[in-house]
Protein backbone atom coordinates (compact mmCIF):
# COMPACT_ATOMS: atom_id res chain seq x y z
CA UNK A 1 0.00 0.00 0.00
CA UNK A 2 1.05 3.57 -0.79
CA UNK A 3 1.58 5.72 2.20
CA UNK A 4 -1.65 7.60 2.84
CA UNK A 5 -0.17 10.55 2.97
CA UNK A 6 1.41 9.80 0.01
CA UNK A 7 -1.70 9.50 -1.61
CA UNK A 8 -3.29 12.39 -0.34
CA UNK A 9 -0.54 14.63 -1.13
CA UNK A 10 -0.68 13.89 -4.61
CA UNK A 11 -1.96 15.58 -7.50
CA UNK A 12 -4.76 13.29 -7.86
CA UNK A 13 -5.34 12.98 -4.02
CA UNK A 14 -6.60 16.80 -3.81
CA UNK A 15 -9.08 15.45 -6.24
CA UNK A 16 -10.33 12.88 -4.13
CA UNK A 17 -11.00 14.89 -1.13
CA UNK A 18 -12.50 17.43 -3.24
CA UNK A 19 -14.49 14.83 -5.26
CA UNK A 20 -15.76 13.47 -1.63
CA UNK A 21 -15.95 16.37 0.63
CA UNK A 22 -17.71 18.37 -2.72
CA UNK A 23 -19.84 14.72 -2.15
CA UNK A 24 -20.87 15.33 1.35
CA UNK A 25 -21.41 19.15 0.81
CA UNK A 26 -23.54 18.86 -2.26
CA UNK A 27 -25.56 16.22 -0.27
CA UNK A 28 -25.54 18.87 2.85
CA UNK A 29 -27.19 21.60 0.32
CA UNK A 30 -30.03 19.13 -0.67
CA UNK A 31 -30.62 17.97 2.22
CA UNK A 32 -30.65 21.71 3.39
CA UNK A 33 -33.37 22.87 0.66
CA UNK A 34 -35.79 20.13 1.71
CA UNK A 35 -36.01 21.19 5.07
CA UNK A 36 -36.42 24.68 4.06
CA UNK A 37 -39.39 23.72 1.84
CA UNK A 38 -41.39 23.83 5.14
CA UNK A 39 -41.09 27.74 4.80
CA UNK A 40 -43.94 27.41 2.55
CA UNK A 41 -46.18 26.80 4.93
CA UNK A 42 -47.69 30.50 5.70
CA UNK A 43 -48.47 29.83 9.58
CA UNK A 44 -44.71 29.19 10.33
CA UNK A 45 -45.69 25.95 12.54
CA UNK A 46 -43.84 23.16 9.90
CA UNK A 47 -41.06 24.99 10.16
CA UNK A 48 -40.63 25.73 13.53
CA UNK A 49 -41.25 22.20 14.66
CA UNK A 50 -38.37 21.52 12.00
CA UNK A 51 -35.92 23.67 13.64
CA UNK A 52 -36.99 22.35 17.49
CA UNK A 53 -36.73 19.21 16.20
CA UNK A 54 -33.12 19.70 14.99
CA UNK A 55 -32.41 21.56 17.98
CA UNK A 56 -33.48 18.62 20.21
CA UNK A 57 -30.69 16.29 19.38
CA UNK A 58 -28.80 18.24 21.43
CA UNK A 59 -25.32 17.40 21.38
CA UNK A 60 -25.33 15.46 18.10
CA UNK A 61 -26.27 18.46 16.33
CA UNK A 62 -23.37 20.20 17.32
CA UNK A 63 -21.32 17.41 16.39
CA UNK A 64 -23.43 17.49 13.08
CA UNK A 65 -22.44 21.01 12.59
CA UNK A 66 -18.73 20.39 13.73
CA UNK A 67 -18.60 17.66 10.80
CA UNK A 68 -19.91 19.70 8.03
CA UNK A 69 -17.11 22.34 9.32
CA UNK A 70 -14.47 19.99 9.09
CA UNK A 71 -15.89 19.09 5.59
CA UNK A 72 -15.96 22.81 4.57
CA UNK A 73 -12.26 23.33 5.94
CA UNK A 74 -11.24 19.90 3.89
CA UNK A 75 -13.04 20.82 0.39
CA UNK A 76 -11.09 24.56 0.80
CA UNK A 77 -7.98 22.85 2.02
CA UNK A 78 -8.34 20.90 -1.32
CA UNK A 79 -8.92 23.31 -3.71
CA UNK A 80 -6.68 25.88 -2.66
CA UNK A 81 -4.05 23.07 -3.18
CA UNK A 82 -5.25 22.80 -6.88
CA UNK A 83 -5.22 26.36 -7.37
CA UNK A 84 -1.87 27.25 -6.18
CA UNK A 85 -0.30 24.15 -8.23
CA UNK A 86 -2.07 26.13 -11.28
CA UNK A 87 -0.51 28.93 -10.96
CA UNK A 88 3.36 27.29 -10.17
CA UNK A 89 2.50 25.44 -13.44
CA UNK A 90 1.71 28.58 -15.46
CA UNK A 91 3.83 31.01 -14.27
CA UNK A 92 4.18 33.36 -18.22
CA UNK A 93 0.55 32.98 -19.26
CA UNK A 94 -0.62 33.44 -22.63
CA UNK A 95 -1.61 36.64 -24.43
CA UNK A 96 -4.73 35.14 -25.63
CA UNK A 97 -6.53 32.74 -24.51
CA UNK A 98 -9.71 30.88 -26.38
CA UNK A 99 -11.57 27.95 -25.48
CA UNK A 100 -11.78 25.47 -28.62
CA UNK A 101 -15.16 24.86 -27.56
CA UNK A 102 -16.88 21.02 -28.52
CA UNK A 103 -16.76 18.73 -25.64
CA UNK A 104 -14.85 21.73 -23.49
CA UNK A 105 -16.30 22.67 -20.07
CA UNK A 106 -14.17 25.36 -19.96
CA UNK A 107 -16.46 27.90 -18.83
CA UNK A 108 -16.68 31.19 -16.92
CA UNK A 109 -18.63 29.05 -14.30
CA UNK A 110 -16.13 25.52 -14.00
CA UNK A 111 -12.91 28.28 -14.52
CA UNK A 112 -13.70 30.36 -11.53
CA UNK A 113 -15.15 28.07 -8.70
CA UNK A 114 -12.49 29.20 -6.65
CA UNK A 115 -14.23 32.73 -7.20
CA UNK A 116 -17.90 31.27 -6.56
CA UNK A 117 -16.50 29.06 -3.89
CA UNK A 118 -15.27 32.34 -1.51
CA UNK A 119 -18.58 34.07 -2.44
CA UNK A 120 -20.31 31.10 -1.26
CA UNK A 121 -17.56 30.76 2.10
CA UNK A 122 -18.56 34.54 2.92
CA UNK A 123 -21.99 33.69 2.53
CA UNK A 124 -21.88 30.85 4.73
CA UNK A 125 -20.14 33.08 7.58
CA UNK A 126 -22.90 35.46 7.25
CA UNK A 127 -25.75 33.24 7.08
CA UNK A 128 -24.61 31.47 10.46
CA UNK A 129 -24.22 34.57 12.00
CA UNK A 130 -27.53 35.78 11.05
CA UNK A 131 -29.77 33.02 11.75
CA UNK A 132 -27.91 30.06 13.74
CA UNK A 133 -26.72 32.49 16.06
CA UNK A 134 -29.02 35.03 15.51
CA UNK A 135 -31.91 36.40 18.50
CA UNK A 136 -33.70 33.07 19.69
CA UNK A 137 -35.60 32.86 23.33
CA UNK A 138 -33.58 35.08 25.01
CA UNK A 139 -34.21 38.07 22.72
CA UNK A 140 -38.23 37.14 22.88
CA UNK A 141 -38.40 34.99 19.77
CA UNK A 142 -40.39 32.62 21.41
CA UNK A 143 -43.47 30.82 19.91
CA UNK A 144 -46.00 28.00 21.14
CA UNK A 145 -45.58 24.68 19.72
CA UNK A 146 -47.44 21.69 20.91
CA UNK A 147 -48.66 23.36 24.36
CA UNK A 148 -43.82 23.89 24.35
CA UNK A 149 -42.12 27.31 24.19
CA UNK A 150 -39.68 27.06 21.60
CA UNK A 151 -37.56 29.57 19.22
CA UNK A 152 -39.73 31.56 17.56
CA UNK A 153 -36.97 30.91 13.80
CA UNK A 154 -40.03 31.55 11.86
CA UNK A 155 -40.32 35.00 12.69
CA UNK A 156 -36.42 35.73 12.19
CA UNK A 157 -36.96 34.33 9.15
CA UNK A 158 -39.76 36.46 7.92
CA UNK A 159 -38.07 39.70 9.49
CA UNK A 160 -35.00 39.39 7.30
CA UNK A 161 -36.69 38.18 4.06
CA UNK A 162 -38.98 41.68 4.53
CA UNK A 163 -36.07 43.80 3.50
CA UNK A 164 -35.86 43.66 -0.10
CA UNK A 165 -32.10 44.10 0.59
CA UNK A 166 -31.65 40.38 1.62
CA UNK A 167 -34.02 39.37 -0.48
CA UNK A 168 -31.68 40.48 -3.46
CA UNK A 169 -28.22 39.76 -1.58
CA UNK A 170 -29.77 36.04 -0.87
CA UNK A 171 -31.04 35.91 -4.93
CA UNK A 172 -27.34 36.63 -6.43
CA UNK A 173 -25.58 34.44 -3.84
CA UNK A 174 -27.74 31.32 -4.95
CA UNK A 175 -27.17 31.88 -8.65
CA UNK A 176 -23.49 31.51 -7.53
CA UNK A 177 -24.23 28.12 -5.93
CA UNK A 178 -26.04 27.19 -9.24
CA UNK A 179 -22.79 27.49 -10.91
CA UNK A 180 -20.75 26.07 -8.43
CA UNK A 181 -22.92 23.00 -8.32
CA UNK A 182 -22.82 22.90 -11.72
CA UNK A 183 -19.60 22.26 -12.96
CA UNK A 184 -19.61 20.59 -9.33
CA UNK A 185 -21.93 17.77 -9.55
CA UNK A 186 -20.88 16.03 -12.15
CA UNK A 187 -16.95 16.98 -11.37
CA UNK A 188 -17.17 15.02 -8.33
CA UNK A 189 -17.66 11.57 -10.68
CA UNK A 190 -14.88 12.45 -12.65
CA UNK A 191 -12.23 13.03 -9.44
CA UNK A 192 -13.57 9.83 -7.98
CA UNK A 193 -12.93 8.13 -11.31
CA UNK A 194 -16.81 6.90 -11.61
CA UNK A 195 -17.30 8.45 -14.95
CA UNK A 196 -18.03 5.99 -17.74
CA UNK A 197 -18.57 6.23 -21.91
CA UNK A 198 -22.07 5.10 -20.52
CA UNK A 199 -22.98 7.20 -18.14
CA UNK A 200 -21.00 10.40 -18.80
CA UNK A 201 -23.81 12.00 -20.69
CA UNK A 202 -26.20 11.33 -18.47
CA UNK A 203 -24.46 12.59 -15.45
CA UNK A 204 -23.31 15.51 -16.74
CA UNK A 205 -26.88 16.80 -17.93
CA UNK A 206 -28.51 15.43 -14.15
CA UNK A 207 -26.21 17.81 -12.41
CA UNK A 208 -27.22 20.42 -14.54
CA UNK A 209 -30.55 19.94 -13.66
CA UNK A 210 -29.97 19.20 -10.05
CA UNK A 211 -27.77 22.46 -10.15
CA UNK A 212 -31.03 24.79 -11.60
CA UNK A 213 -33.30 22.72 -9.16
CA UNK A 214 -31.49 23.74 -6.13
CA UNK A 215 -30.20 27.30 -7.39
CA UNK A 216 -34.51 28.20 -8.08
CA UNK A 217 -35.09 26.04 -5.18
CA UNK A 218 -33.34 28.45 -2.89
CA UNK A 219 -34.51 31.26 -4.64
CA UNK A 220 -37.95 31.13 -4.55
CA UNK A 221 -37.77 31.35 -0.75
CA UNK A 222 -36.80 34.42 -0.05
CA UNK A 223 -38.86 36.32 -2.50
CA UNK A 224 -41.90 33.75 -1.58
CA UNK A 225 -42.08 35.40 2.23
CA UNK A 226 -41.09 38.68 1.13
CA UNK A 227 -43.95 38.54 -1.40
CA UNK A 228 -46.63 36.89 1.86
CA UNK A 229 -45.18 39.13 4.56
CA UNK A 230 -44.91 42.18 2.45
CA UNK A 231 -48.49 41.67 1.64
CA UNK A 232 -47.88 41.22 -2.10
CA UNK A 233 -50.25 37.81 -2.42
CA UNK B 1 -4.81 36.51 -49.22
CA UNK B 2 -3.24 38.59 -46.55
CA UNK B 3 -2.07 38.20 -43.22
CA UNK B 4 -0.58 39.75 -40.07
CA UNK B 5 1.36 37.63 -37.90
CA UNK B 6 2.42 38.40 -34.41
CA UNK B 7 4.49 35.45 -33.38
CA UNK B 8 6.54 35.49 -30.15
CA UNK B 9 10.15 35.62 -30.50
CA UNK B 10 12.41 34.59 -27.77
CA UNK B 11 16.32 33.99 -27.76
CA UNK B 12 17.11 31.37 -25.57
CA UNK B 13 15.59 29.62 -22.58
CA UNK B 14 16.86 32.27 -20.23
CA UNK B 15 16.12 35.69 -21.76
CA UNK B 16 13.50 38.21 -22.37
CA UNK B 17 10.85 37.53 -25.01
CA UNK B 18 8.27 39.93 -27.22
CA UNK B 19 5.90 39.61 -29.97
CA UNK B 20 6.96 40.68 -33.33
CA UNK B 21 4.79 41.59 -35.90
CA UNK B 22 5.24 40.86 -39.58
CA UNK B 23 3.16 41.08 -42.94
CA UNK B 24 2.82 38.58 -45.60
CA UNK B 25 0.40 39.88 -49.12
CA UNK B 26 1.21 37.00 -51.37
CA UNK B 27 -0.30 33.53 -49.20
CA UNK B 28 -2.94 31.37 -50.60
CA UNK B 29 -6.06 29.98 -48.83
CA UNK B 30 -4.54 26.46 -49.39
CA UNK B 31 -1.44 26.58 -47.99
CA UNK B 32 -0.80 24.66 -44.26
CA UNK B 33 -0.01 26.95 -41.41
CA UNK B 34 3.65 25.40 -41.57
CA UNK B 35 3.93 26.50 -45.29
CA UNK B 36 2.97 30.02 -44.13
CA UNK B 37 6.17 30.19 -41.91
CA UNK B 38 8.01 28.90 -44.43
CA UNK B 39 7.21 31.78 -46.46
CA UNK B 40 7.52 34.05 -43.38
CA UNK B 41 10.92 32.47 -43.14
CA UNK B 42 12.24 32.86 -46.60
CA UNK B 43 11.13 36.64 -46.17
CA UNK B 44 13.11 36.70 -43.12
CA UNK B 45 16.05 35.45 -44.52
CA UNK B 46 16.46 37.55 -47.45
CA UNK B 47 16.38 40.14 -45.25
CA UNK B 48 19.34 39.12 -43.21
CA UNK B 49 17.32 38.28 -40.13
CA UNK B 50 17.12 35.40 -37.75
CA UNK B 51 13.84 32.87 -39.31
CA UNK B 52 11.18 31.58 -36.95
CA UNK B 53 11.85 28.89 -35.51
CA UNK B 54 9.36 26.27 -35.20
CA UNK B 55 9.19 22.26 -34.90
CA UNK B 56 8.19 20.18 -37.43
CA UNK B 57 8.75 16.97 -38.85
CA UNK B 58 6.02 14.43 -40.66
CA UNK B 59 3.76 17.14 -41.83
CA UNK B 60 1.26 14.95 -41.92
CA UNK B 61 -0.33 15.13 -38.44
CA UNK B 62 1.17 12.08 -36.74
CA UNK B 63 4.64 12.60 -34.60
CA UNK B 64 3.10 15.88 -32.53
CA UNK B 65 5.94 18.07 -33.08
CA UNK B 66 4.40 21.41 -34.80
CA UNK B 67 3.31 22.90 -31.23
CA UNK B 68 2.33 26.58 -30.87
CA UNK B 69 -0.82 28.21 -29.89
CA UNK B 70 -2.45 29.49 -32.70
CA UNK B 71 -5.10 33.03 -31.55
CA UNK B 72 -5.10 31.52 -27.90
CA UNK B 73 -6.06 27.81 -29.27
CA UNK B 74 -3.07 24.75 -29.28
CA UNK B 75 -3.08 23.73 -32.93
CA UNK B 76 -5.48 27.00 -34.29
CA UNK B 77 -9.40 26.68 -34.31
CA UNK B 78 -9.67 23.37 -35.84
CA UNK B 79 -11.22 20.29 -33.68
CA UNK B 80 -9.06 17.40 -34.56
CA UNK B 81 -5.82 18.68 -36.43
CA UNK B 82 -2.27 19.52 -35.40
CA UNK B 83 -0.51 22.78 -36.42
CA UNK B 84 0.38 21.17 -39.90
CA UNK B 85 -3.06 19.86 -40.84
CA UNK B 86 -4.65 23.06 -40.45
CA UNK B 87 -5.18 25.65 -43.69
CA UNK B 88 -5.00 29.66 -44.71
CA UNK B 89 -8.70 29.36 -45.60
CA UNK B 90 -9.49 28.67 -42.06
CA UNK B 91 -8.27 32.11 -41.19
CA UNK B 92 -10.08 35.50 -42.62
CA UNK B 93 -8.11 37.32 -45.24
CA UNK B 94 -6.53 40.64 -43.75
CA UNK B 95 -6.60 38.98 -40.39
CA UNK B 96 -3.92 39.25 -37.82
CA UNK B 97 -2.64 35.87 -36.16
CA UNK B 98 -1.34 35.30 -32.55
CA UNK B 99 1.70 32.73 -32.21
CA UNK B 100 2.59 31.49 -28.95
CA UNK B 101 4.94 28.81 -27.60
CA UNK B 102 2.84 26.04 -25.62
CA UNK B 103 3.42 27.67 -22.11
CA UNK B 104 3.84 25.82 -18.82
CA UNK B 105 6.40 25.82 -16.48
CA UNK B 106 7.78 22.01 -17.35
CA UNK B 107 7.92 23.13 -20.88
CA UNK B 108 10.13 25.64 -21.05
CA UNK B 109 10.86 27.91 -24.31
CA UNK B 110 14.32 27.33 -26.40
CA UNK B 111 13.65 29.21 -29.02
CA UNK B 112 10.63 31.11 -30.56
CA UNK B 113 8.20 28.91 -30.60
CA UNK B 114 10.26 25.79 -29.63
CA UNK B 115 9.44 23.88 -26.24
CA UNK B 116 11.31 21.30 -24.20
CA UNK B 117 8.78 18.53 -23.72
CA UNK B 118 11.11 15.80 -22.68
CA UNK B 119 9.08 15.83 -19.07
CA UNK B 120 6.71 14.26 -21.09
CA UNK B 121 9.24 11.43 -22.00
CA UNK B 122 10.13 11.20 -18.38
CA UNK B 123 6.50 10.11 -17.42
CA UNK B 124 6.89 7.60 -20.11
CA UNK B 125 10.41 6.60 -18.56
CA UNK B 126 8.63 5.75 -15.17
CA UNK B 127 6.15 3.53 -16.51
CA UNK B 128 5.04 4.10 -20.01
CA UNK B 129 5.51 0.61 -21.44
CA UNK B 130 4.80 -3.31 -21.41
CA UNK B 131 7.06 -6.52 -19.83
CA UNK B 132 7.35 -9.08 -22.76
CA UNK B 133 8.46 -12.67 -23.81
CA UNK B 134 11.95 -12.48 -26.09
CA UNK B 135 12.44 -15.33 -28.51
CA UNK B 136 10.75 -16.43 -31.19
CA UNK B 137 7.57 -13.62 -32.48
CA UNK B 138 4.40 -14.66 -31.34
CA UNK B 139 1.31 -15.64 -32.83
CA UNK B 140 -0.93 -12.06 -33.85
CA UNK B 141 -3.68 -12.84 -31.88
CA UNK B 142 -2.04 -15.03 -29.55
CA UNK B 143 -3.90 -12.55 -26.83
CA UNK B 144 -7.31 -12.75 -26.48
CA UNK B 145 -8.71 -8.79 -26.31
CA UNK B 146 -12.52 -8.31 -25.92
CA UNK B 147 -13.21 -5.68 -29.15
CA UNK B 148 -14.88 -3.29 -26.75
CA UNK B 149 -11.44 -2.80 -24.54
CA UNK B 150 -9.01 -2.94 -27.53
CA UNK B 151 -11.71 -0.07 -29.37
CA UNK B 152 -10.75 2.07 -26.04
CA UNK B 153 -7.39 1.41 -25.63
CA UNK B 154 -6.82 2.31 -29.36
CA UNK B 155 -8.27 5.27 -28.68
CA UNK B 156 -5.92 5.93 -26.00
CA UNK B 157 -3.26 4.68 -27.93
CA UNK B 158 -4.06 7.63 -30.72
CA UNK B 159 -2.03 10.12 -28.42
CA UNK B 160 0.77 11.44 -30.09
CA UNK B 161 2.25 13.09 -27.45
CA UNK B 162 2.39 16.73 -28.66
CA UNK B 163 1.42 18.27 -25.61
CA UNK B 164 -1.45 20.49 -26.50
CA UNK B 165 -3.87 18.98 -23.50
CA UNK B 166 -1.02 20.87 -21.17
CA UNK B 167 -0.90 23.19 -23.37
CA UNK B 168 -4.30 24.68 -23.54
CA UNK B 169 -5.52 23.46 -19.78
CA UNK B 170 -5.88 26.96 -17.96
CA UNK B 171 -4.39 24.94 -15.18
CA UNK B 172 -1.10 23.79 -17.35
CA UNK B 173 -2.03 19.69 -16.30
CA UNK B 174 -0.85 16.42 -18.29
CA UNK B 175 -3.78 14.49 -17.14
CA UNK B 176 -4.82 13.94 -20.57
CA UNK B 177 -1.56 12.47 -21.67
CA UNK B 178 -0.72 10.89 -18.58
CA UNK B 179 -4.19 9.10 -18.68
CA UNK B 180 -3.92 7.83 -22.17
CA UNK B 181 -0.53 6.51 -21.84
CA UNK B 182 -1.68 4.60 -18.59
CA UNK B 183 -4.67 3.31 -19.94
CA UNK B 184 -3.83 2.11 -23.37
CA UNK B 185 -1.92 -0.60 -21.48
CA UNK B 186 -4.37 -0.95 -18.52
CA UNK B 187 -7.16 -2.04 -19.92
CA UNK B 188 -5.33 -4.61 -22.17
CA UNK B 189 -3.61 -8.01 -20.94
CA UNK B 190 -0.70 -7.13 -22.02
CA UNK B 191 -0.95 -4.27 -19.73
CA UNK B 192 -1.62 -6.39 -16.45
CA UNK B 193 1.76 -7.23 -15.30
CA UNK B 194 2.27 -3.31 -14.74
CA UNK B 195 -1.16 -2.48 -14.14
CA UNK B 196 -0.59 -1.08 -10.61
CA UNK B 197 3.07 0.39 -10.59
CA UNK B 198 2.21 2.25 -13.71
CA UNK B 199 0.02 4.32 -12.49
CA UNK B 200 1.59 4.99 -8.94
CA UNK B 201 4.91 5.80 -11.29
CA UNK B 202 3.27 7.90 -14.08
CA UNK B 203 1.36 9.75 -11.95
CA UNK B 204 4.44 10.71 -9.36
CA UNK B 205 6.51 11.82 -12.53
CA UNK B 206 3.49 13.62 -13.48
CA UNK B 207 3.50 15.59 -10.28
CA UNK B 208 7.27 16.03 -10.76
CA UNK B 209 7.48 18.03 -13.64
CA UNK B 210 5.45 20.40 -11.75
CA UNK B 211 2.25 20.01 -13.83
CA UNK B 212 -0.69 21.81 -12.94
CA UNK B 213 -3.48 19.93 -11.19
CA UNK B 214 -6.66 18.90 -13.08
CA UNK B 215 -10.20 20.34 -12.68
CA UNK B 216 -12.01 19.07 -15.46
CA UNK B 217 -12.72 21.60 -17.10
CA UNK B 218 -12.15 19.25 -20.65
CA UNK B 219 -10.21 22.08 -22.74
CA UNK B 220 -8.00 19.30 -23.46
CA UNK B 221 -10.08 17.11 -25.25
CA UNK B 222 -11.48 19.94 -26.89
CA UNK B 223 -7.19 20.84 -27.95
CA UNK B 224 -6.07 17.20 -28.33
CA UNK B 225 -5.73 16.49 -32.19
CA UNK B 226 -6.79 13.16 -31.83
CA UNK B 227 -9.75 13.74 -30.05
CA UNK B 228 -8.95 11.89 -26.83
CA UNK B 229 -11.62 11.54 -24.39
CA UNK B 230 -11.43 12.72 -20.94
CA UNK B 231 -12.89 9.31 -19.65
CA UNK B 232 -9.32 8.64 -19.79
CA UNK B 233 -8.57 10.55 -17.08
CA UNK B 234 -11.26 9.30 -15.03
CA UNK B 235 -10.03 5.66 -15.57
CA UNK B 236 -6.68 7.26 -13.86
CA UNK B 237 -8.26 8.58 -11.08
CA UNK B 238 -9.82 4.63 -10.33
CA UNK B 239 -6.70 2.66 -11.20
CA UNK B 240 -4.59 5.17 -8.91
CA UNK B 241 -6.87 4.67 -5.78
CA UNK B 242 -6.85 1.10 -6.59
CA UNK B 243 -3.20 0.76 -7.38
CA UNK B 244 -2.75 2.93 -4.12
CA UNK B 245 -4.70 1.58 -1.59
CA UNK B 246 -3.97 -2.10 -2.60
CA UNK B 247 -2.35 -4.61 -0.24
CA UNK B 248 -0.05 -5.78 -2.68
CA UNK B 249 1.32 -2.54 -3.83
CA UNK B 250 5.10 -2.11 -2.40
CA UNK B 251 6.68 1.33 -2.79
CA UNK B 252 9.65 0.66 -5.19
CA UNK B 253 7.42 -1.41 -7.59
CA UNK B 254 7.83 -1.02 -10.74
CA UNK B 255 11.37 0.88 -10.71
CA UNK B 256 13.12 -2.69 -9.56
CA UNK B 257 11.27 -4.41 -12.72
CA UNK B 258 13.82 -1.76 -15.44
CA UNK B 259 16.22 -2.16 -12.98
CA UNK B 260 16.09 -6.23 -13.83
S1 LIG C 1 4.55 18.00 -38.16
FE1 LIG C 1 4.05 15.98 -37.45
S2 LIG C 1 2.15 16.32 -36.56
FE2 LIG C 1 2.54 18.23 -37.45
Amino acid sequence: MVRLTQLIRSSLGYKYLTGLSGLGLGLFVIAHLLGNLTLFQKEGTAFNAYAEKLQALGPVLILMELGIVAVVVLHIWSTVQVTLSKRAARPIGYEVTQSKGGPSKNTAGSRYMIVSGTILLAFLVLHIIQFRFGPGVAEGYVTQLGGDEVRDLHRLVKEVFADPKWVAIYTAVMIFLGFHLRHGYWSMFQSLGLMNPRWSGPIYFGAKALAVLLSLGFIAIPIYLYMVFGGLI
Amino acid sequence: MKVTLRVWRQESKNTQGAFETHALDQVKPEMSFLEMLDVLNEQLIKAGKRAVEFESDCREGICGTCNMVINGQAHGPVRGATTCQLYLRSFQDGETITIEPFRAKAFPVIRDLVVDRTALDRIIMSGGYISVKTGPHADANANLVPKDLADRAMDAAACIGCGACVAACPNASASLFTSAKITQFSLLPQGQPERKSRVINMVNAMDKEMFGSCSNLGECEAACPKKISIQHIAIMKKEYLFAALSADYREGMGSSETAG
